[in-house]
């Protein structure tokens, strides 16, 4: 195989750091912790849940005009591997004050506004806001909830933290005072030299990863180990290393292949590639498709939402993803290729069973259509939790129904938690079919969830409860579509 | 001299009552305040791991350990038998709490091996690689279990008795029975566990612990090792959060650490995993509250009856007290003519349970509420009017006796309500709400005001001693220590106040320091709230000796009498001349003055005899009040806070900014406690709910939409406290209890408000959902 290079490269705050004796579950926060001493950067979970670990990653991103920016985002140093690090600017709260320890103005008014009590979550949740200080400089509530969803602080109760952060952006001083501001041309120069050409191999004693530069070099890395670990995000991978203490060898890490992070819009549909982030993939889902954006609101934390794919949420066949009910729903298609070539199949054929997927040895996930709705289709994804945010799915409904002189013409039912894939609810949608779209109908219908589905009993929810709401979820998709007010919606001030 | 010597100076930074900024908010901003985990480690620190077992009871038949020593990098591998002295670690000295266990395990995921290894990494890899072999034996893993299986108790429990409750129940003109189950609660600290021992010469070893209570750790540490505790020094400087759950549960990390650093003559550090940290150390104690109110038509309370049943794990811990502190105010803010209390500490094979803010009391007050509600829906009427039908009288009335026969003296619940009912607008808001729910289909509102009242002291007597110790130097500097830890609650802070304060100096020249058992002995743990009102006062008593000694100074080099010496804003005033306060302590020392104290104070009035269960356990009471608003969705339960209004006592504040900190972070995390906070056990005890991707505690999107919080600034503390504050710890963790209230509310509205809901608690999507169908079409 063809290898450019031997060594993973990325800048560290204002270090460039060369690694070329990296095992393939090295984490970024041990890293950080262990190896450079930059302690500010704390493990709360090591699972992607509390923040704590919050750095900022930039990266030349794909952007609208099919250019490239550099992008920062806030990512869970502690489940993000280091072999996925290359031509990356990792920042951590070490960078932030200026050289004379002036504070930097989201930390100055987390002071100012008394937003730190233990100050265990503090660093990371000063990562989160100086995020959003980026982009944003006149946040909304909303805005500043969903830039912590992935943060907990269980001290100051978070008023003080929106407080600091509303003020904050106003704070705008000598724009040479902000750290990524000040280095931005620079640092995406130096990111331009230090991406790949070609396939990364890095080897520790017995242990391997790969990083290819492209599909073709992925497809060739699978063929060559087809029991390889491919790695996009982490955010699920990374817990069977920080939690299972599994040891994965080799891993391929496929989150800088530039023709996997391509979405294509056109009329019959979305084409979005196995490594779009969560992130990446909102705008373009969240127009086509309204309710999918609010389910993607609610996935994970800003954090998850920036490293995980939904190529990865397929991949990995989990009965609770929350992409892939809203997916089967839509009638999406997934493509599998390998170094033999390509094929693809319905989404919901993908699932054969729990833990199992129609993925064969050599084979990844390419990308994922979704097809367009047509002007009378509806179309609704709902997700239950017990926390309203960043929260697993207890359960996650998602309906498209078209009408006809006001019966339903077509309907496709999926449900995620309900079963031990995820899996459409064939004797519903047989029920509602050419039926009037009336009340009666719909609680007729409700019966049959019975025949599709008998939802196990666990910490997230009870199989009793599971049932119901499934069952109400489908009079909430009605009652919506008449027009009535049947949920809470917590962020109606983002767009 | 300088001319400024003459003029009056103006004004100290930080005294007493200012909004001041945490003391280490800049470090935490920027990443340098140092946790456990951060400070630089000795050359060759060594890792250790716990040997977790996954039976909830059984007998260890055998346990193979070989794999585990044959990993590459482990350097050896402890069990009972190596602890040198004792392997009990029951803070109670019940000897029921093994270090690690030995022969029997009574819990799933009870620690029976420990494994030191070169890195953390190897050692949690040896740590899963033990064949233990168990001999199965039968478990109980909640209250009802416990009930079933005998009712056997871990430690004595407490009735609190005035009247006759069970003749008046029988009496009243309407009785009501009914069941209540309130969850536990894992703390949730962001910082978990962690021990570094460091060996010394001779017999001595230096502990960096998180923990809430220092001497205990170094107690116990000696007592595992077989040495004095003089042998022993435990510091820390802060803990990223403690809540009750660093209060004992420290004891186990710091034993294994000081152990195997001992044994190994190197520094070892235990820095368990979130997961071991939550299935290994004890939580909230769950309970299940069985109650009998007899009452009149109009609500008026005439007796009360129940019995408040703990599932308390395998071991004592501090259950006794928990569950005592539960009886304490299962009257909250309520006078009960007749009232029985019992107490049932009841044994289980989960991990045994412990501190948490509130210390059993939130239970306690969560059932009292509950038996309000039961009363005002029966009735047909608003739970407030039930209330304040039934409050405590003031000083003089014949209705401010608690059943623990103590007289309330320092009342305000009444004025605290009624200023919050006028200033949220309550009354409009219910109306208004009682028409929305009329003509909403799927989403229903609620609103509710409950009060708070808190007892403030430590109920085992002795505790309620604290010390401090303050050195002048010679430059003028100020180093202050106390027995108290700071865990982001802004003890540090307050009582450096107090010193700038006492000493009318700039809270910059006050050097705060980590609590080590080397300067200040025999400390109690910082909880209970009791943290600012005892070390406040060691360190202000600490103060008025090294001031003595320096008004007797000066009253012979000036020649003077002692009224004409004062301590004014960083200078002293001696006759006319004012010396600035780093010049005369110079002065001072080259007379040889003694610029050192140690500072001490024990809590006055307060006397408990628990066989009698009578006395005066509390010096002084907190109260507060909120007025809670929500909404939930009737087909699916999710629900969302929208608004909260809360009133809050904290006599006359420390530092407002930080008790106002204490008041909202209570608040929430009370909240998350009621509603979305859920501990999951399976059949074979083992608990699901180990880690934050399954135990959801509140983000920022689940607090209170509105969230206005004010303290009553009229109040001051009736007892002379220090600076006549009041404690603000765990009071306003029971705020939310009008969150539960309010939600309760909007799923009665399903029937019409006939009937009480029964809302158990954490009231989970689940639960509100599954009541709203129990109601409908009743």
């Amino acid at each position: 195989m063809a290898q450019a290079s031997d060594s993973i490269r990325f800048i560290l705050n204002d270090t460039e750091i060369a690694l070329s004796d990296v095992a393939p579950t090295a984490t970024l926060l041990d890293f950080l912790r262990l190896e450079r001493r930059l302690t500010g950067t704390k493990e709360g979970c090591a699972e992607g849940d509390c923040g704590a670990c919050t750095v900022l990653v930039g990266r030349l991103a794909i952007d609208s005009k099919d250019g490239e920016s550099l992008v920062y985002e806030t990512v869970n140093a502690c489940i993000r591997f280091v072999g996925s690090m290359n031509a990356t600017h990792v920042v951590t709260v070490e960078h932030l004050a200026g050289s004379d320890g002036t504070l930097h103005p989201v930390q100055q008014a987390m002071v100012d506004f008394h937003g730190s009590q233990c100050g265990f979550c503090t660093p990371g949740i000063v990562m989160s806001l100086y995020a959003l200080w980026l982009t944003n400089d006149n946040p909304s509530r909303a805005a500043i909830e969903k830039a912590l969803q992935g943060n907990l602080c269980r001290c100051t109760g978070y008023e003080p933290i929106l407080r600091a952060a509303e003020a904050a952006a106003k704070e705008r001083p000598a724009v040479v005072f902000d750290p990524i501001t000040r280095t931005r041309e620079a640092v995406a120069a130096r990111l331009k030299a230090l991406r790949q050409s070609e396939t990364i191999i890095v080897r520790k004693e017995e242990d391997c990863l790969i990083v290819p530069a492209d599909t073709a070099g992925l497809a060739t890395a699978l063929a060559d180990y087809p029991t390889a670990t491919i790695v996009a995000g982490a955010t699920d991978v990374g817990l069977w290393v920080t939690k299972q203490m599994r040891s994965l060898n080799p891993v391929v890490f496929i989150n800088a292949i530039p023709e996997l992070q391509r979405i294509e819009s056109s009329k019959t549909g979305l084409a979005i590639g196995a490594g779009v982030s969560y992130t990446a993939a909102f705008e373009a889902l969240a127009s086509a498709y309204p309710s999918f954006g609010r389910l993607l609101d609610r996935l994970g934390g800003e954090q998850v939402r920036n490293m995980g794919t939904i190529g990865g949420n397929i991949a990995n066949g989990s009965p609770i993803g929350d992409s892939p009910p809203p997916l089967i729903a839509l009638g999406a298609t997934v493509s599998l290729r390998s170094k033999d070539g390509t094929r693809s199949l319905p989404l919901e054929n993908f699932f054969i069973a729990y833990g199992k997927q129609d993925r064969r040895p050599g084979e990844f996930v390419e990308s994922i259509f979704v097809p367009a709705l047509a002007e009378d289709d509806r179309f609704a994804a709902y997700k239950v939790t017990k926390r309203r945010d960043e929260d697993i799915s207890a359960l996650l409904g998602a309906f498209r129904i078209s009408l006809e002189a006001d019966r339903v013409k077509t309907a496709r039912i999926a449900f995620g938690g309900m079963a031990a894939t995820p899996k459409r609810a064939k004797a519903v949608e047989a029920a509602l079919m050419r039926q009037p779209w009336t009340e009666d109908t719909v609680r007729i219908a409700q019966a049959a969830f019975e025949t599709d589905f008998q939802p196990i009993s666990d910490w997230r929810a009870t199989g009793a409860y599971r049932m119901l709401a499934a069952k109400n979820l489908l009079m909430r998709f009605f009652l919506e579509s008449m027009g009535e007010k049947a949920q809470i919606e917590r962020f109606e001030d983002v767009a | 001299m300088d001319k400024s010597a003459f003029e009056e100076p103006t004004t100290i930074t930080g005294p007493m009552h200012n909004e001041l900024r945490h003391d280490s908010a800049h470090k935490h901003v920027a990443g340098t305040a140092d946790y456990i985990d951060d400070m630089p480690e000795p050359a060759g620190t060594l890792h250790g791991a716990l040997g977790l077992t996954d039976r909830a009871h059984a007998e260890i038949v055998d346990m193979d350990l070989s794999a585990v020593a044959a990993l590459p990098g482990v350097v050896s591998v402890l069990t009972a038998k190596d602890m040198p002295h004792s392997n009990d670690i029951s803070p109670t000295h019940l000897h029921d709490e093994p270090v690690l266990a030995e022969g029997r395990v009574q819990f799933h995921g009870q620690p029976a091996f420990a494994v030191i290894a070169e890195t953390r990494d190897i050692a949690r890899r040896a740590a899963r690689l033990a064949k233990i072999t168990y001999r199965d034996l039968p478990h109980m893993i909640d209250v009802a279990d416990a009930m079933a299986g005998g009712g056997e108790l871990v430690t004595p429990p407490l009735t609190l008795q005035r009247g006759d409750a069970e003749a008046e129940l029988k009496r009243a003109p309407r009785r009501l029975k009914g069941k209540m189950r309130i969850g536990g609660q894992e703390h949730f600290y962001l910082e978990g566990h962690i021990a570094l021992a460091i060996p010394g010469e001779d017999d001595e070893v230096t502990v960096w612990v998180s923990t809430q209570h220092p001497s205990e750790i170094q107690h116990m540490v000696a007592q595992v090792l077989g040495v004095p505790s003089n042998a022993v020094t435990v510091n820390v400087r802060r803990m990223g959060g403690g809540f009750g759950g660093k209060e004992t549960q420290g004891n186990q990390f710091a034993a294994l650490a000081a152990v195997a650093a001992r044994k190994l003559r190197r520094a070892v550090k235990f820095r368990p995993d979130r997961d071991d940290d939550m299935v290994a150390t004890g939580k909230r104690h769950d309970f299940l509250v069985d109650y009998d109110v007899g009452f009149d038509d109009e609500g008026q309370i005439l007796a009360v009856q129940a019995t408040y049943a703990a599932r308390c794990g395998f071991s004592a811990d501090l259950s006794g007290p928990v569950t005592d502190r539960a009886l304490f105010h299962a009257d909250n803010a309520y006078f009960y003519p007749h009232v029985k209390l019992t107490s049932q500490p009841l044994k289980t094979n989960t991990v045994s349970n412990t501190a948490f803010r509130g210390f059993g009391g939130p239970q306690g007050m969560v059932g009292c509420e509950r038996i309000i509600e039961e009363v005002a829906y029966a009735l047909g009427k608003d739970p407030l009017e039930i209330r304040k039908l039934n409050f405590y009288g003031d000083k003089d009335s014949d209705r401010n006796v608690t059943p623990y026969h103590q007289k309330i003296e320092d009342n305000i619940i009444r004025r605290i309500v009624e200023e919050l009912e006028a200033s949220a607008e309550y009354q409009a808001r219910r109306t208004a709400i009682v028409e929305f729910n009329r003509s909403s289909r799927v989403i229903r509102k609620g609103i509710a005001l409950t009060p708070v009242k808190f007892g403030i002291s430590f109920t085992l007597t002795h505790l309620n001693q604290a010390g401090a110790l303050v050195h002048v130097y010679n430059d003028g500097s100020v180093h202050l220590n106390h027995g108290g830890t700071e865990m982001g609650q802004g003890l540090y802070t307050k009582v450096a106040q107090v010193l700038a304060d006492s000493f009318q100096i700039d809270i910059g020249r006050v050097k705060i320091t980590a609590t080590t058992t080397g300067k200040v002995p025999n400390t109690s743990a910082t909880a209970a709230s009791s943290g600012s009102d005892l070390n406040g006062m060691a360190a202000f008593d600490a103060a008025r000796q090294i001031k003595a000694r320096l008004v007797a100074f000066a009253v012979e080099r000036w020649q003077t009498t002692p009224e004409n010496v004062t301590f004014v804003p960083n200078h002293v005033k001696i006759g006319e001349e004012f010396v600035p306060f780093a010049e005369f302590i110079g002065q001072a020392y080259a007379a040889r003055v003694q610029l050192s104290a140690a500072g001490f104070y024990k809590t006055p009035k307060i006397h408990w005899d628990r066989a009698a269960g009578r006395g005066t356990p509390f010096y002084y009471f907190a109260y507060g009040a909120a007025v809670s608003e929500v909404s939930i969705d009737t087909l699916t339960g999710e629900y969302l806070v929208d608004r909260v209004d809360v009133l809050h006592d904290v006599g006359r504040s420390l530092n407002p900014a930080i008790d106002i900190g204490q008041v909202e972070g209570g608040f929430v995390q009370g909240m998350g406690w009621l509603t979305t906070e859920e501990l999951w056990w399976d059949e074979k005890g083992r608990l699901r709910t180990h880690a934050p991707s399954t135990y959801k505690i509140p983000l920022a999107s689940d607090r209170p939409k509105i969230f206005n919080v004010r303290l009553a600034e009229w109040s001051e503390n009736a007892e002379k406290t220090i600076g006549r504050s009041k404690a603000v710890g765990e009071p306003p963790l029971m705020l939310p209890i009008s969150v539960l209230e309010a939600l309760s509310m909007a799923v009665a509205s399903i029937a019409d408000y006939r009937e009480c809901p029964r809302l158990d608690t954490p009231a989970t999507p689940e639960r509100v959902l599954m009541a709203v169908e129990r109601l409908r079409g009743r």
